[in-house]
């Protein structure tokens, strides 16, 4: 039985050890078409309602602590009115088969994690199988009793019959319901004044296995007759293998062999994620083969450049600052609005490149043979990861076996499968199961890091501080180096600029330019790409602006978001009037009167719009002597629509603001010579608790508009939140990041 | 040589003096829930217990805890009743990702032992292993939390 869900995906259910169970997408909607045999091979499960009345759900997002695996079932249950209590969650597994093309089947879930995007797309659909469940347990329940379906209702996992006063279990439903005919039309979703389950703050699913210590994350797995591997990478970025003598690692217990990994042209093979060159060390202990790896002796060639990454920003602001870079857009006539400025206000700002650090680093299980590959691994897209496989071993992707883990941290480092790659290429070579586990210094400084940039922003105030002209230049490190053939500069500079957000897309007469800085590193996303450091460049401009104008930093906000504009690229619209409310929302919750500095002490406040929420943070800071800080408290209101979760959205702000504070504080990622300086912890100094904010207050405005994430978006508010309130405090205005001694 | 020691209670014997105990745990002893962070005892990711202190077991040497107890993550609950720790942690849902937390359980049990009752400050200087989620400001609640019932369970123990 199927049942069309929205326009591509269809819906399941058949009856499954005593119970029920719902499927949902490529597999269902093949099934409809006729294709039999593709639907055989299920996409996955997605609830299931067994006889003892608990119900498993699964969801197609994977869980790299952003929460989803407790927030996307709580939709499904909501409509469904199951009892909360009894839902167990867990990640689907994910196939893909042979006639996909692009990313995963487009089914309800999107598979993986990305782009804070869960909760947006699985809003309705999630809710749909829901209330079909619940459908079909009540016209079972109707059909045994003999009465009809709407003089019945539903409270958490009972049907019951209220005029008689009876009631039965779903558990002892479902197997009945399971072979009924799906509803008819439109299912009805509830009115969410209703709802029970959703927007309740609801605590995680799966803690206690996380605090028990059961095995969960890609690290923890294992397979049988498995071999251990590690890489040696070459300390220059771009090097490659000149000559290896393994003599001496070979001759070591418990070696099995040593690989050399091919040298990858970004787009050679499977895509666009390189690996670097390596020679790996396979063993039959992890031990044994960092061991040996130590033994090795490798020449390296000489790289192409070798780059000193301070060098590389410094020559591309010059051609920036001389014209030199790429008109991106221009509006108005900025000429003219600068000529006739009552004030004009210049700034130059800077942020780093930093690595993603997921504290669990990148592994993979990979298991090749000539008929199939099995591959573990934790990953943020199970999709490129089997596609990645089905590239370099010419494999159907119907026999790659992808299973998705949980992730010890993601923040967009596992969107790329090099990892996965270098572990095919050595379970080909030795043709035995192996778990690559890169060390912590391979993983730091084989990384796609977040791009840095310098942000030369001008701008123009009339005589009433109405901004009437703006440029904002840009030179970064572009995220779509070696990401496709075309490396022009056009192409290069797509979305590294920030043409639509505010306050600058208000601005009659405003001119964007852009230039790349040339660098080897390879670079991605990381958590809020992009508006990680928009975010902070603008609102500390912003506060800047507020200065010239004498006005408070709120209230001059306030003043430039008037009106009720959308405004956006399309995926992310936002509009003036949800970006001004939630600045307003947190000036009320922390009683904003203004910086009130004294003492060591001040506040600051900035909001910014991304991935489809909008948060503004008041944070109030102190500043000791020689130079260092604390953040006191932070005040944050959040607008992400519907609060799902508000459990999750409060934890999502908390981990936020801290990955914030710890990256503004301390971290940076830089190259001497064509190397990456930092290699582990003692260079890469993550914060503790001792630098952390532990008094945060979330505030989230009341909304019925439809949910959107917030794996991201709490993030780019909190730097120039934190810098205004430095500034406030020491009359130091910090615009390059890392903070680091600064103040001292 | 074969070094001897005791995990969870449990009596058990090492070959490889070299190999740091996590990698023991890890990949000998099938326990998992003991992670691998850097390696250099920096992040406290496989934090575990050895006669009781709190020990990153990345640069324990098997030959090192010869004689000694060792105690992990999967060794804290008793009769299918957890620790007060992992008790707090759950009330206070502490984790996002999870990969740190089983560490920070461990170092917590060791911040409590020398100081039962930690101010917040204490807390700030005294908790070490650094969580790449940022979970710290339920970390502060998860440590006050685990204090209160840890001295719960004591009182009751004594009462007992
Ligand atoms: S893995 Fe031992 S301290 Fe990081
Ligand atoms: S919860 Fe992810 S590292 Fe701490």
């Amino acid at each position: 039985m199927t049942l069309a869900l929205d326009r591509r995906s269809l819906l399941r259910v058949s009856a499954y050890a005593g119970g029920m169970m719902l499927t949902v997408g490529g597999a269902a909607a093949r099934a409809a078409q006729g294709d039999a045999a593709a639907a055989a091979q299920d996409l996955g499960l997605y609830v299931q309602i067994r006889p003892d009345n608990t119900i498993l759900i699964r969801t197609a997002t994977t869980e790299i602590g952003q929460g989803t695996l407790t927030s996307v079932p709580m939709l499904i249950a909501e409509e469904l009115d199951a009892d909360w209590s009894r839902v167990e969650t867990e990640m689907m597994t994910p196939q893909l088969k042979s006639t996909d093309t692009g990313g995963m089947p487009e089914g309800v879930f999107a598979q993986g994690a990305g782009g804070s995007r869960a909760i947006m797309t699985s809003w309705t659909p999630a809710r749909k199988v829901g209330a079909i469940a619940r459908a079909m347990l009540v016209a079972e329940a109707a059909a045994r009793w003999k009465v009809k379906p709407d003089t019945l209702e539903t409270e958490s996992g009972w049907v019951v019959d209220a005029a008689r006063d009876r009631r039965i279990a779903y558990g002892e439903l479902a197997a009945g319901a399971a072979v009924r005919a799906l509803p008819d039309g439109e299912i009805a979703l509830k009115d969410p004044a209703d709802f029970r389950i959703v927007g309740q703050p609801q605590k995680q699913k799966n803690t206690l296995a996380i605090v028990t210590g059961k095995p969960m994350f890609g690290i923890d797995h294992k397979m049988e007759g498995m071999l251990h591997a590690v890489v040696l990478r070459p300390p220059q970025v771009g090097a490659q293998v000149a000559s290896v003598d393994d003599s001496a690692a070979k001759a070591m217990k418990g070696v099995h062999s040593v690989v050399r990994l091919p040298d990858q042209t970004p787009g050679q093979v499977w895509g666009y994620d390189p690996i670097g060159a390596g020679v790996a060390v396979v063993a039959t202990s992890h031990w044994a083969a960092l061991k040996a790896r130590d033994a090795l002796a490798v020449e390296w060639t000489d790289p192409p450049t070798a780059e000193n990454s301070a060098d590389m920003v410094a020559e591309a602001e010059a051609k920036l600052a001389g014209g030199e870079g790429l008109k991106v857009q221009e509006v108005g006539d900025v000429d003219a609005a600068f000529a006739n400025a009552a004030k004009v206000v210049k700034a130059r700002y800077q942020a780093p490149l930093v690595a993603h650090a997921t504290l669990e680093p990148q592994n993979t299980i990979a298991h090749v043979t000539a008929e199939k590959a099995t591959i573990i691994t934790p990953s943020q897209q199970p999709g490129s990861c089997a596609r990645t496989v089905a590239a370099i071993t010419g494999l159907p992707l119907e026999k790659i076996d992808v299973t998705m883990t949980r992730s010890g941290g993601g923040f967009g480092r596992r969107l790329a499968t090099d990892q996965v790659a270098e572990a095919v290429y050595i379970a080909k070579a030795v043709d035995r199961p192996v778990k690559l586990l890169w060390t912590r210094e391979c993983d730091m400084r084989t990384d796609f890091y977040r791009n840095g940039g310098v942000h030369l922003m001008e701008a123009a105030l009339d005589a009433d501080n109405r901004v009437i002209g703006w440029k904002h230049g840009v030179a970064s490190h572009s995220i779509n180096y070696r990401r496709s053939e075309d490396q022009s500069i056009e192409a290069l500079s797509s979305r590294e600029v920030p043409t639509e957000d505010a306050p600058g897309v208000l601005v009659p007469n405003r001119r964007y330019d852009f230039m790349p800085i040339y660098s080897a590193v390879a670079r991605g996303w990381w958590r809020a790409p992009r508006a990680n450091i928009f975010g902070w460049a603008e609102q500390a401009f912003v506060d800047e602006l507020a200065e010239a104008a004498g006005e408070d930093p709120l209230a001059f906000r306030l003043k430039l978001l008037e009106g009720e504009g959308s405004y956006g690229d399309g995926r992310d619209q936002y509009t003036l009037a949800r970006l001004s409310g939630v600045l307003r929302h947190v000036g009320e919750k922390a009683a904003w009167k203004g910086p009130e500095a004294g003492g060591g002490k001040a506040r600051g406040i900035a909001g910014h719009f991304s991935f489809g929420s909008y948060v503004a943070h008041v944070v109030d800071v102190t500043v000791t002597e020689g130079g260092a800080f604390s953040v006191d408290r932070v005040v944050s209101a959040i607008d992400c629509g519907v609060a799902v979760n508000p459990n999750g959205i409060a934890m999502q702000n908390e981990g936020s603001i801290n990955d914030a504070l710890s990256t503004a504080r301390e971290l940076e990622i830089t190259l001497t010579n064509g190397a990456v300086d930092q290699t582990n912890f003692d260079s890469y100094q993550v914060m503790r608790m001792i630098g952390a904010a532990t008094r945060i207050e979330t505030h989230i405005v009341p909304s019925t508009e439809a949910p959107s994430g917030m794996g991201e978006p709490a993030l780019p508010p909190f730097a120039p939140a934190l810098t205004n309130a430095l500034y406030a405090a020491t009359g130091k205005r910090i615009r390059q990041l890392p903070i680091g001694t600064q103040l001292a | 040589m074969a070094y001897s020691f005791t995990i969870n209670d449990r009596q058990v014997t090492a070959e490889e003096g070299d190999m740091p105990l996590l990698w023991f745990l890890r990949e000998e002893m099938d326990l998992v829930g003991t992670k691998f962070g850097c390696g250099i005892g920096s992040c406290g990711a496989c934090t575990v217990l050895i006669d009781g202190e709190p020990t990153r077991s990345c640069v324990m040497p098997v030959e090192a805890v010869d004689g000694a107890a060792v105690t992990t993550i999967e060794g804290l609950a008793k009769n299918g009743e957890l620790h007060p720790v992992q008790q707090a942690w759950i009330e206070e849902d502490v984790p996002q990702c999870g990969y740190c937390q089983t560490g920070q359980i461990m170092a917590t049990i060791g911040l409590l032992k020398y100081t039962p009752d930690p101010s917040e400050t204490e807390v700030r200087e005294q908790l070490n292993n650094f969580c790449r989620c940022g979970t710290y400001a339920r970390l502060m609640k998860g440590v006050k939390r685990a204090a209160e019932l840890t001295k719960a369970a004591g009182e009751a123990g004594e009462k007992a």
